[in-house]
Parts: C-alpha cells; structure tokens; sequence
C-alpha cells in the first residue's frame, strides 16, 4: 500500500474535483489580520509545546523536553493500585456508611452490645457488595479503553508507513489516516490525497454534527503527496498547550528554519472521522489525555433523584430518632445505675456496683449513661437498614436492565434499543411533571420530503401532509378519506420508495412537464433545484445509482427532487457541476455541464444562497433560492404575472406545516458579472474588519431583479407515532413545552400537527417582530432597542396572564419567539414568564438558542420545583439535557452528542410513552413502596429491641443473638424487598398505557409522600410492640414445654425473632401486587433461611455459636407453644395493615386501586361500553389539578384552521 | 441460564431478545383485596384462631399451679438485708399449703425471683463459656471481672457475676408429714450439659473472696452435673422469671397438706425482689398460663368480628367494585 499506492492516488487524485472553490467565503477562510496575531505568544505561557517531527524526530529538543504523553487513554475511575483507597472513599461519603463504620469501630470496645466480629461483617458485605459492582463497572470501561487504545493506524518508521497501535503513538509521530478511519490523536495535517491538501471531516463524535467539514494544509506541506517523501521531511512545530477550545489552535511550524503559521484548519481533531478523502498525512502534536477531545470530556452532572434526596431526610430522621431513644434509655439507665449504691449499699447486688467498670458505675452514673448512650446508638443501629443503598442500586441496575430488554422501546429501522445510561434515575422518569422537548430530529423525523411545488403560479403535488390529514381526520369528510387512500397505495405504511421524495403529480412526472404550460419555466425550476446547492453526488460504482452528501437535509431533498424529476445531477469537479437533463425539443436526456462561476453561501442573515454559473451557450445565470420574506423583495418589479398566486400557494404550504422556499433566477449581462467579479473578489482578498459586510455588499448587489420560478415545499416529517405519544402524555397530565431552534409558523405547524395545539386553544403570542421595535431597530441606538423591547416584552406577558386570569374554561397556548425569550428569562421578568407559562396548556418557544433551551429548563425546573424532563437529538440539545432533572436522548441521525449527554436514550420519540408511562411508572411505584417497605421492617426490628432493652433497665442488653441480627437485613428479609423493587407491577403495562392517568401517582408524589413514609413507620412501631408484647406475654415465666423447662434470653429471643421474620415476610406476600414464583421463592425462601440459620448455627459448637446453641433442635422445635405463638404473633401483627388496606382499596382507591378494580370486574365479564365509561370517569381523577391533559387532547373537537393568519414558512438550514 | 444475558449472542442485532421474564410479563397471581378474600381470609382467621384458643386455655386451665410467696414472711420485718447477709443466723423457715387439686407427676418445683435483672448487660456477659467448656481454658476470665480470679490470682471456676450470684435457697419438702423426694436430676437442658459445661472441669477458688454472693460448689463434682449451676446460668429473658429446682416424681392428692422447709439464703431484700415457691404440673403447652389462650380468643374473635363488620358493610352499603358510578368525589364535579 504505501509504495504501490502512490501512483494510483494520484490519478484517482485528479479525477476529483478540487470542492474548497465552492467553499468560497464560508470555510476556506485563512486567519485575517483582524484576529490580532497570535504568533507572537508562541513560546510563552500556555503556548509552550514545541514537537519535532519526522526526520527531526531524533534530535533532541531545543531547550525544552520533548512532551512524552503516550497516546492510550483511561476513562476508568480506579486502577489496581487506587482501586481499593479510591472506592472505599466514595463508599464512606454516605452519612448512612459511616455511621456503620464508627458503629463497628466501637464494637471493638468495651461498649459494645454484641461481638464486634457480627458488627463488622454486614458492613463488610455490602461495603464488598458495592465494590464489586463497582469493579465490574470499571472493568468494562476499562475494555472499552482498551479497544481504543488497540486501534491500528500507520505510522512513518523506518522509512515507510507501519501499522501501529493507537496507544503507542508519540507526539511527533507522521501518521497516515485512510478514508472512513478516526484521527488516532490530535493532528496537524500536513498533505492529502487531494493537490491542494484538503480533506474533507466529520465531527460527529465531538459535536454530534453530520455535515462534512473542510481542512486545508499550508502550502508548505502540501506537496508531501506521496509515502516516500516523508524519508527527508523535519519540521517544528510550536504550539500552544493542550486545552479544551475545540475551535481555537495557536502555533506554527517550522520547515527549513522557516516558520510559517498554524490555524484551526490544519487541525485534525481525534476522534473525527476523515471523509471523502482517499487519505492524508499528518503529525501527531497532542495524544492521549492532552487531545482536545479528551480535555473536553468532562465528567457528566450526577443527578440525584427526588426520592433518594427524600430518602436522605427519613434517615436524618431516624438518626434523630435513634438519638432520641438512645438519649432516653441513656436516662433511664443514668437513674437505675446510681441507684445501684446508695449510702454505700448495693442495691443490685449481683451487679457488683461496688467493684464495677466506668460503664457500669454508680458513683459516676452520669459518665456511665453517656457511654451507654453510645451503646444505645449501635444497638439501635438497625433502624437504619445497612443494605438499603445497596439494596436500591442493585434494584435499580435490574430495573434498568428491563428498560433496556424492553422489545417495545426497540426501533427495528435502526436496529437500537432503548438504553437507560444511568440508573439512579429510573424512579424520576415517573415523577415527570414537564417534558422540554427538541423538535426537529426529535418530534420530526429530520429527514426532509419535497411533497409540493408552485411553480409559474401552478401547484403540483398530491402528498398530503401529517398536518392535513390531522385537519381531515377531524371533518371526517369522504373526499378526504379517498385521499387517504391514496396515500395509503402512494406511500406504503410509511416507507419511502424514495429517501427524500414524495411527490406525486402526474402533470410534472415521467417528463409530462413539457406539455404543460410555461414548460420553459419548469424548466428552469428543474435546472435551478440541480444546480443550486452545495451537494456532493455518490455514484455507486456496481449499480450506477446515484446518492448525494448533502449539508442538511433540506439540500438533499431538492437534488433527489431534481433527479426524479429528470434533472440528475451526476458529477460535480472543481469548477463545475453536471446534469443529465431531458430535453423537452429532442425529449431525449443530454449531458449538459454548468460553470460554477461563484457560489454566495447561506447564512441566516442573507436567508438565501446562489450560484453563479455559465452554461454551455456561455450565458451566465444567477440561480438564487431563500426565504419568501427576502426573496420576494428582490424579485422584478416589472415581472408580476404569477406572484400573487404563489405567495397564495407559500401560505397554504406554510399552514400544512411544510418549510416552503422560493426560487428565482437572473441572466447576467457580461459586463455586470465582470463589475461583480471584481468587486466581489476585491472583498474577499480584503483582511479589513468589515470583509464580510463587503463580500455582503457585492452579492446584495447582484442578487435584485430576481425573475419568479416558484416555490419549493419541503415536509419534515412528524416521526411515527408522535400525535399519538403527545395526546398520551398530556392525558397523563404531562405538559410539554417545545424548544425549537425553527420559526414561529413552522413551530405553531407543527404543533397543530402533533396535537399539541388545538383549534380551541386560545393563542398568546409574545413577539418582537412588531412593526414598532422594528422600526426602532433601524436606530443604532442599542440601549433604547433593549429598553423598549424588554419593555415590550413584559406587556405583552402581562396582557397575558390577565388575559388568562379573565377567562374561565378556556385553554391557552403560549408561543414565544427566542428574541423576546432573552428578555423574558431576565431576572426581573422569568418569574411572571413562568407564571404565565405554567398557565397555558402547551408552550412553543420558536428560534431558540442552545443557551436558551438551557435557561429555560433550568427555569421551569427551579421555579416550579418540579420534575423536568429534556429530550432531544442534537449536539444543541446538550445544555437542556444536562440542566434538566432528567436528559433523554433521541439517537437519530444527529450523531451521538445528545445521547452522550443523556441518562436514558431511546430510538424514537414515541418510545417516551413506554418509558414514563410503563417503567416510569413502575419504577417509581416499587422504589417508593420499597423504601417505605425497608423503613418499615428494620423500625419492626429495631423497636422490638429497645422494648425489650426496657426490660433490662435499659443496660444495653440485646434481645437477639449477634450473628442473627447481624443477619436480619443480609439474608431474611433481603431477597423479598429487592424482587418486589424488582418485578413488583401495581398495574399492568397494558393497563399503565390505557389509563395514562395513572402516571398523575408520580408528579403528585401520592405514593411517596411523608404521610405514607410515616404511616409504614408508625405501622413499623405498632407491629414492634404487638410483637413483643404478645410473644413476652405468652412466654414470660412459666414453663413452656410439657417437660417444665422455663424461658431464657435466647429462646425468648429467637421465638421473637421468628415471629418478626414471620411478619415481615409475610408483610410483604400481602403488600406485592404481582405474585410470580420469584416472589414465592424470595419470601417463602427467607423465612426457611431462618430456620436453616437456626438449625445450622446451632449445630456449630458452642463457643461460637453461644446461647443459640442447639436452641431449635433442643428448645424450640419441640414445644406446641413456639409454633402457638409464632402464628398467634405473625398473624396479629398483620391484622391492622389487612384491615387497612382493605378498608382503603374499598372506599378510598389510589388510582391503580381502581384500575385493579376494573382489571378484576373485567375478568369476570369483558364489557367493553363500561370499560369506556370507567375509563372515562377514571380520567376525571386528577384532571382538575393540572388542566392541561384535557387541554391538548383531541378528543373530537373539529381540527379546522380558522386562522387566516398569514405564515412565512422559513428557509432551510444550510449551517 | 441467567435470563439477563441475551446480550452475549446479539452482535448482529441489538434486537432485546423476547422472553416472557425480560418483557416483564411472567405469569403471576394478582391479589386484590375483593369482598371475598377479606371476608373470607377473616373468616379463616377467626375460625382457625377460637379452637386453639379454647385448646390453649383449657390445657392452661388443667394445670394446677401452687404458688408461695416466702420473702417476706421468712425474715423478720427490721433489717431485712441486715438478717440475710447475716452468715451466722438459722434462715430456716416453714412453710404449709394446701394442695387444691390432685397433682399428677411429674411435678415441677420453681423458685421464682422477682425484680432479678439477670438480663443487665453487665450480668449477661460476665461468664466465660470456654472456662466452662474447656479444663485447659481455666484461665480465660477476661470477661468475668471481678469475680475473675481470687485475691491470690488464681483463676475462679466457674467465673464470673452469675456463677457468683448463684440461687442458694433450699427446699424440702414432705406431703402430709412424710418426705417427698425432690428430684434434682435431669432439670437442665442435656445439650448444656453434654456441651457446655466440661465434665472434666470442676470447680475450684469459688466463693473464696471477701463477698459471697450465693451458693457454694461441691467441688468433686464436674460442672456438667452441677445442674443448679447450669439452669441457673441460662439467663432468664425478663426480670421476673421462674428456675426449675426439682422435680416431683409423685401425684399429690387434693386437699394433701404441704410442708416446705426452706433454707432462706438467697438475698432479694436488697434491691426489694420477691421469692415464690411454685410447684406446678405441665399440660402440652407448658406451664399454666391463659395469656395464650385469651390472646388467641381475643383475635380470633376480633377476625370474626371484622368478618362481619365487612359482610354487613358490604350488605348495607352495597358498593359494586369496580362500578364507574361511585368514583364518588368525581360525580361532584361532573355534576
């Protein structure tokens, strides 16, 4: 390859065309004087690098060290060697942990009321537990660095070019990187396959965009075109240090003891991919961590979910409840220990008060009770369950794991399923009270459709649009229905024949056009789609087929037009672009080939781009196409014949939610192009401040007395299913607000198109498109501009919320434009901005920037204090994604930034409805009732032990045996909590997504809220005593086997303690709602566990095994009052929750109790009518404390556009 | 076999594989509280918790229980404390009952403190097992301070509060005059005896020191027979509790006359705790206690209870489940 390849590439090299000419004042720009020279700072502080290169390479550096950075990369957080210091911090960094530490410190101590083995060892489980996990996690990141790391590229050594590993590159180092391959580190480039040293890059993995990016070498380097020159070349780079500026890069390399200087467009960024370029030569200035990319991966926001911050306020709680019943006991024990003695008289003679430790004093009771109040504070250490967080995470990543295994959130097109990124949020994503959404990518499919023309004031285009369909689905009117058959045939379920293209009209297609009238202008519309662009076309080698590498996706869309309309275009080289086009004199296809002469780029300034070019004739034309509000101001004046028809035919588009353009072209006298030509080149060539208002200047010049062709009407399609998510989020109460980066109509259009907008809402536009602030905007005056702007601003949100205030009944939609957004986000002006917003059904923010997306999250997440979620698709969404409580990635065709940034991503918007009605809703159900599950049987547990500490004057005493409490949260009660976090469903999926009301559980916060945390606490300490009370009462002195042995602390005990393992248990066998054979197996299993424990513990010698020796076997088993008093015990505990939850699923149903209800009756007779009217009435539950699910739905209120109101559809994105 | 790990097999396709468990569809019973289950789960309670009620208190009611309270009444009214610790005076004191109903054997004879904390931390944890265990662990008294080792360091077996506290009251007892024999044989637990306590391990420096707690040790005799020691050594769980002492091998007829002759050593006075005499027979249950059996009856009858509370309200407020008519707070607003 590196010999024999030289010569080949450069044929192939000349057969491609030279693309930086089209790149005529956007991106070939060479740094101009304006940016201050940044060569003078090489060298200085933060501008250090210097590398030497090639044959350089072996010298030794000039003063400084030559940077050694190896180019592997670590994304893991721990090593071998820091694994362990590094993960046992992270561990004791919860309150809960290092209580448990501390606690099992001092069961080293004297104060201790159990051995310090048993102390220690639950700790050690779970500290071992999350370690493991955690180890596991890292391990794979660890993999994943490793395939990284072990990526080939080729190296220049030994005079040629050598595979190599991406990790053993050093700074220095000529690499060679082949088409379709990433950048292995940060490179300077240094030549290419192309003569002039361009390549061509796509940056996807750094800012998630698709479109291609053009880099250019020095001169100086350029000529390096082939593997042998390399044998000779050195050079020296200078450079700044390794930071995070993606866009920025200072330096300059120094060949033959010349310096010449460094701009971002010789950088070759890591992890960009080199397209459309056979390969290119470069040097290796940064590696591994020092590469931009790197520096840039910043570490995600961890996010906390509400319930786990909740959480953290019940164990404070306990703690304080811990301390509270250690403060009294201590008390208690103070009183009784100095009591011990008194006038030097021992009371409790048995103790020893007069020869005793300070922990047992009576002459320094006081002392003695602080002590044993630390002694209190272990021993109650159960209240505060050690396996909670384990517990939570390991539900968690298994909840996660169904999120992902879920065949319903799996898009077979793109072959993804849904992947929740981070776990801890799982619960969150069932307490969503407002979606912030993207729309285009994620509503909208991104992928535009040319559906209609107008041209020479003749609509062609039968489609019919997502926003038409809407309209006719709601007249029900029977033409309409035929046409939705047709549609049906035209367009098979979806399934483009073409990618691009759904255009249908007979009259244009299969070259009809030339019978129509004004052929020649259809003509030209043609010609003007094919050449008007700055597409690259593809042709496939084997089948001939042609496909195009477009900017966005709105360029692709015309060329595929052009080219099924019979205008293919086929090639484009340096300085042209060629066509196969039909004829209409011969009918027949020629080959014609058009001159670029310039092309005068897009931006959203101008909202328009041309092309200059000669045909063959060596006539010159000005092919233009751009916005209607730009376009039709440069059109003719003389020239009017079909103008108003098709600004007619623009609004109509605009109202069926379409991007619409309008097309126009010029023939250029000689001697006008010649004055352009110089003038315009003049202005590029200029390096003042003002170039780009010159290059403006001379294209504003030539781009007037526009001749009309027509207009274009693009649709950007809804994604499958999106009306019908939307309608089922906002039935679930959900309000969504859409921040879109797209004009106010498109938006209002789209709304109307996913249902987000209905006929009978009520509009409130806020907008600083006013002829007042526009006329004001013609001043210079920008201290006024922004007065009276803001002050506009807040009028118009004033006039609203009376507006709102006024009015009973009625829905509002708020729409806002990103101009008047930047002053309603100000301090002074984001709360009534809110107020107004929470106000109003459904909320659009039109032309909003990423920073505004970002803001505006952070205002409703702050400001209404309630759960937010963001979703997008694009790198423009990261900063919403980031700020909200939830960030939800779409991975579509905008690269992977969004979902990078996101906690959970999904294939396509609809998934959305699954994933917060369904798991949403399930997760957060199981992790609040197994929390307050958890709280509820160690609160069991522990005041068992205090009331039994009651009866030893408070000494310390422990009810059980060390290793069984030791035990208790590990083995009995464990398993049962975790499978009901786990598989627990209160309501079916089935159920969850035919009554989305039930997700109002979540954003009400009904099933954690403090009453029910408390409740199952209170319940905790009411089961606690009718345990002990019962079991100490059936068993206190007499005899308790038929051959009269009596009681002692460890058959007490362990009777005890078979009654709470009972209960709780079976606690949980009566709260669990889906009963499947792992239930059984946990609950049933824990409680045999016990009695195996029982059993196997006591068997082992006494010495170890102490007073459980042999206690089962011996004591317990054998005596009828045991088992009497284990199921008296187990079942009257259970009677007040029974009685509870029956009389509460009878006269007061949560929600799901209803839907349990219906499930039930439907069982037993599946009727369909009263399912409908249950539905119904179930929909009633919480409508009212929200307003918007009805708001937004459809339910069968006509969709008629009765708004005359005249929409400007926007132009197309071409940056 | 984990249902998770359809991962390893899907590099073609990222398509989650379909399993009835991963689609979280497994078949499962779905409870819900229906009139019918509660009314009936009630009803079982009730009906399953009155028999064993009515057995358990009919088998404590056959028990016939003799109970004497001896602590007062066998020391002079002044200087209660003063008298017990009293090594020289004669503590012997006589008691008689009456027998109510025939007794049959075994008879079990208790002596039961009150007020005795033989739960406290301190106590619970001043012994140690492997000196009682184990000849060769003679000296492991760490815990058993200070009834550790004697004046001269020699270590005490057995060791530690309550070996020390030891229960040293006698009794002797004759029916109508004639001696009965009390068996002291066989009341401690056997897996303590074979296990617990060495049979080569025999006591030695006990109550030597300048305090006796309680009672002495013969100490020919291995621990392991030293049954007293051994029972007493099982801590009691609540400060009131009863100690088996003997056994009666005898039926004692009703309206029989009791003589008890007891050696009243034991020291209560101090921290004011009682001393009861209890000759008791057993029944399936154990000893005589209706707790039980009420606790049963009581429950029982509170499920029946609710069984019927739930019956009637379902009768009289006949409120069809799962009717979308009585989504009662909604109609209010309908309306």
């Amino acid at each position: 390859m590196a010999g024999g390849g030289g010569g080949d590439g450069r044929r192939r090299r000349r057969r491609k065309m030279q693309l930086s000419r089209l790149y005529s004042f956007a991106c070939g720009r060479r740094p101009s004087v304006a940016d201050d020279d940044p060569g003078s700072r090489i060298g200085g502080p933060g501008f250090s690098r210097v590398v030497n290169a090639g044959a350089l390479a072996q010298q030794p550096p000039p003063e400084q060290l030559l940077p050694t950075g190896s180019n592997s990369i670590s994304t893991t957080k721990y090593n071998v060697a820091t694994f362990l210091p590094k993960s046992l911090f992270e561990q004791f960094r919860r309150v809960a942990n290092v209580y448990f530490l501390i606690s099992a410190c001092l069961a080293y101590t004297k104060l201790a009321p159990y051995t310090s083995a048993s102390a220690i060892a639950p700790l050690v489980i779970v500290i071992v537990a999350t370690m493991v996990k955690e180890a596991v996690e890292d391990w794979r990141r660890n993999q994943q660095d490793t395939e990284v790391n072990n990526r080939r590229t080729k190296v220049f050594q030994d005079g040629a070019f050598q595979d190599a590993k991406w990790k053993d590159l050093r700074v220095g180092d000529i690499v060679k990187v082949e088409k379709d391959d990433f950048f292995p580190a940060d490179l300077v480039l240094l030549s290419s396959s192309y003569e002039d040293a361009v390549c061509y890059v796509e940056t996807m993995n750094l800012d998630g965009e698709t479109n291609l990016k053009l880099k250019q070498s020095l001169e100086v380097t350029s000529n390096l075109q082939d593997d042998e020159s390399f044998s000779s070349f050195g050079a020296v780079i200078r450079c700044e240090d390794p930071n995070a500026h993606l866009y920025s890069f200072v330096g300059n390399i120094e060949i033959e003891e010349q310096p010449h200087p460094l701009s971002p467009q010789q950088l070759l960024l890591r992890d960009s991919k080199l397209r459309n370029t056979e390969f290119v030569y470069g040097v290796v200035i940064f590696t591994g961590h020092d590469t931009k990319v790197m520096q840039n991966a910043m570490k995600v926001p961890s996010k906390r979910s509400n319930i786990e911050k909740k959480m953290d306020w019940i164990i404070y709680l306990l703690l304080s409840l811990l301390v509270l019943i250690s403060f009294i006991g201590s008390i208690f024990f103070g009183i009784a220990t100095r009591d011990d003695l008194r006038d030097g008289r021992t009371k409790r003679w048995y103790l020893r008060p007069d020869d005793t430790t300070i922990y047992f004093d009576p002459k320094k009771a006081a002392i003695s009770a602080v002590l044993h109040f630390l002694t209190a504070m272990m021993l109650y250490g159960y209240f505060i369950p050690i396996s909670l967080y384990i517990s939570i995470e390991i539900v968690k990543l298994l909840q996660a794991r169904f999120i992902n295994q879920d065949i319903h959130m799996y898009h077979e097109e793109t072959d993804t399923p849904a992947h929740a990124r981070t776990s801890n949020l799982n619960e969150e994503l069932g307490q969503v009270d407002t979606i912030l959404t993207d729309k285009t990518g994620t509503l909208t499919c991104n992928s535009m459709e040319f559906i209609k023309c107008s041209i020479a004031g003749t609509a062609y285009g039968r489609g019919i649009t997502a926003v038409e369909r809407a309209m006719a689905k709601r007249k029900g009117s029977p033409l309409i229905a035929d046409m939705d058959n047709g549609i049906e045939r035209f367009q098979p379920e979806g399934n483009i024949a073409v990618k691009g293209f759904n255009f249908m009209d007979e009259r244009v297609m299969n070259g009809n056009w030339v019978n129509q009238p004004h052929s020649n202008v259809i003509e030209m519309f043609f010609r003007l789609l094919a050449v008007c662009h700055t597409c690259i076309p593809e042709v496939d080698e084997e089948s001939g087929k042609i496909s195009y590498e477009a900017e966005s996706p709105d360029e692709a869309a015309f060329v595929v037009a052009a080219r099924e309309l019979g205008f293919t275009f086929y090639q484009r080289t340096q300085t042209g672009v060629s066509l196969h086009e039909l004829d209409p004199l011969s009918g027949k296809q020629v080959d014609r080939s058009y001159k670029i002469l310039h092309v005068l780029e897009f931006n959203s300034a101008r909202k328009r781009m041309s092309v200059i070019v000669k045909d063959e004739e060596g006539k010159t034309f000005l092919f233009s196409k751009g916005a209607d509000s730009v376009m039709f101001e440069r059109l003719s004046s003389s020239e009017g014949a079909y103008r108003q028809v098709t600004q007619q035919h623009i609004n109509e588009y605009a109202d069926a939610g379409l991007r619409t353009l309008v097309l126009a072209y010029r023939e250029l006298e000689e001697d006008e192009y010649a004055y352009f030509d110089r003038k315009f080149t003049a202005a590029k060539n200029s390096v003042s401040a003002d170039r780009d208002e010159k290059i403006e200047e001379a294209a504003d010049l030539l781009e007037r007395d526009l001749i009309l062709l027509g207009a274009t009407a693009v649709e950007d399609k809804l994604q499958k299913g999106v009306p019908e998510c939307i309608d089922k989020l906002a039935q679930a109460g959900i309000k969504i607000w859409v921040l879109t980066g797209d004009k106010m109509e498109t938006a209002i259009n789209i709304g109307y198109a996913c249902s987000l907008l209905r006929q009978g809402m009520k509009q409130i536009t806020i907008t600083l498109e006013t002829a007042d602030i526009i006329a004001l905007e013609k001043g210079s005056d920008k201290a006024a501009i922004t007065e009276a702007s803001k002050d506009n601003v807040v009028r118009q949100i004033n006039e609203g919320k009376k507006l709102i205030n006024a009015s009973v009944g009625e829905t509002f939609a708020l729409i806002i434009d990103g101009k008047s957004l930047t002053y309603a986000l100000e301090d002074d002006a984001k709360g009534i901005f809110l107020d107004l917003a929470i106000g109003c059904g459904s909320v659009i923010c039109c032309r909003s920037s990423p920073k505004q997306k970002a803001l505006v999250t952070r205002l409703v997440k702050t400001g209404t204090g309630k759960v937010t979620l963001a979703i997008g698709d694009g790198a423009n969404d990261v900063g919403m994604i980031q700020e909200a409580d939830i960030g939800v990635g779409i991975s579509g065709a905008e690269g992977m930034q969004a979902v990078m940034a996101s906690d959970v991503s999904i294939a396509q918007f609809r998934f959305l409805e699954r994933l917060l009605l369904v798991h949403g809703h399930w997760c957060y159900s199981r992790i609040s009732s197994m929390i307050c599950y958890f709280f509820y049987k160690n609160i069991t547990f522990g005041v068992t032990m205090f009331l039994y500490e009651a009866h030893t004057t408070f000494s310390g005493q422990a009810f059980y045996n060390d290793w069984a409490m030791a035990l208790y949260n590990v083995l009995f009660t464990s398993l049962p909590v975790i499978a009901m976090g786990v598989f627990d469903q209160d309501v079916s999926a089935r159920f969850c997504l035919k009554y989305p009301m039930l997700y109002q559980e979540g954003p009400q916060n009904l099933l954690f809220r403090w009453a029910r945390i408390l409740g199952w606490m209170l319940y905790g300490v009411a089961s606690a005593v009718i345990i002990f009370f019962l079991s100490a009462g059936s068993l206190q002195y007499q005899a308790f086997r038929k051959s009269g042995e009596v009681m002692d602390i460890e058959s007490l005990g362990a009777t005890a303690y078979t009654c709470v393992v009972w209960a709780v248990n079976a606690q949980m066998a009566i709260t669990v709602s889906y009963f499947t054979l792992i239930q059984h197996i946990c609950i049933w299993g824990g409680i045999a566990l016990w009695y195996v424990f029982l059993v196997a513990y006591g068997a082992i010698t006494p010495t170890f095994s102490t007073t459980f020796f042999m206690v089962f076997v011996d004591a317990l088993a054998g005596a009828p009052s045991y088992w009497v008093v284990t199921l008296l015990v187990s079942a009257a505990a259970l009677i007040p929750y029974f009685t509870y939850a029956a009389i509460k699923t009878w006269f007061f149903p949560d929600y799901h109790n209803k839907i349990q209800w219906l499930r039930h009756r439907d069982r037993g007779q599946p009727d369909s009518n009263a399912d409908l009217e249950f539905g119904q009435a179930l929909r009633q539950f919480s409508v009212r404390s929200t307003g918007v699910g009805v708001s937004a739905r459809r339910d069968a209120v006509e969709l008629v556009r009765l708004n005359t109101k005249v929409y400007h559809a926007d132009p197309p994105q071409l940056s | 076999m984990d249902p998770f790990e359809v991962e390893g097999d899907s590099r073609k396709s990222n398509k989650p594989k379909y399993s009835k468990f991963t689609q979280q569809e497994l078949p499962a019973c779905k409870p819900l509280l229906t009139p019918g289950i509660v009314v009936s789960a009630f009803s079982l309670i009730g009906i399953l918790f009155v028999p064993i009620g009515l057995a358990s208190l009919s088998a404590s009611q056959e028990i016939v229980e003799l109970i004497d309270r001896y602590d007062t009444s066998c020391v002079p009214m002044t200087d209660k404390v003063g008298f017990i610790q009293n090594s020289k005076t004669d503590k012997t004191c006589t008691r008689t009952l009456t027998v109510p109903k025939q007794m049959k054997s075994p008879i079990y004879v208790y002596y039961q403190i009150g007020d005795f904390y033989q739960n406290h931390r301190r106590y619970v944890k001043s012994r140690s097992d492997k000196q009682l265990r184990y000849k060769e662990a003679a000296g492991l008294t760490k815990n058993c301070e200070p009834e550790g080792n004697s004046a001269d360091g020699a270590p005490i077996i057995p060791c530690g509060l309550i070996a020390w506290s030891l229960f040293n009251d006698t009794y002797t007892i004759s029916v109508n005059k004639k001696a009965i024999e009390v068996n002291k044989k066989g009341i401690a637990w056997q897996s303590d005896k074979n296990n617990k306590f060495g049979s080569d391990v025999y006591p030695s420096n006990f109550q030597k020191g300048n305090i006796i707690g309680g009672a002495k040790l013969n100490e020919s005799i291995p621990l392991s027979e030293q049954e007293d020691l051994i029972v007493w050594m099982r801590t009691a769980a609540l400060p009131t509790f009863r100690k088996l002492y003997g056994r009666i091998e005898a039926d004692i007829m009703a309206n029989d006359q009791l003589t008890v002759v007891i050696q009243n050593n034991y020291n209560t006075y101090s921290f004011g705790g009682s001393k009861v005499l209890v000759l008791s027979t057993t029944s399936w249950i154990g000893g005589k206690n209706n707790f039980i059996g009420v606790a049963y009856l009581t429950i029982g009858g509170l499920c029946l209870f609710l069984a019927v509370g739930f019956i009637v309200l379902y009768m009289f407020k006949p409120r069809a489940l799962g009717d979308p008519s009585y989504l009662s707070w909604n109609r209010d607003i309908l309306d």
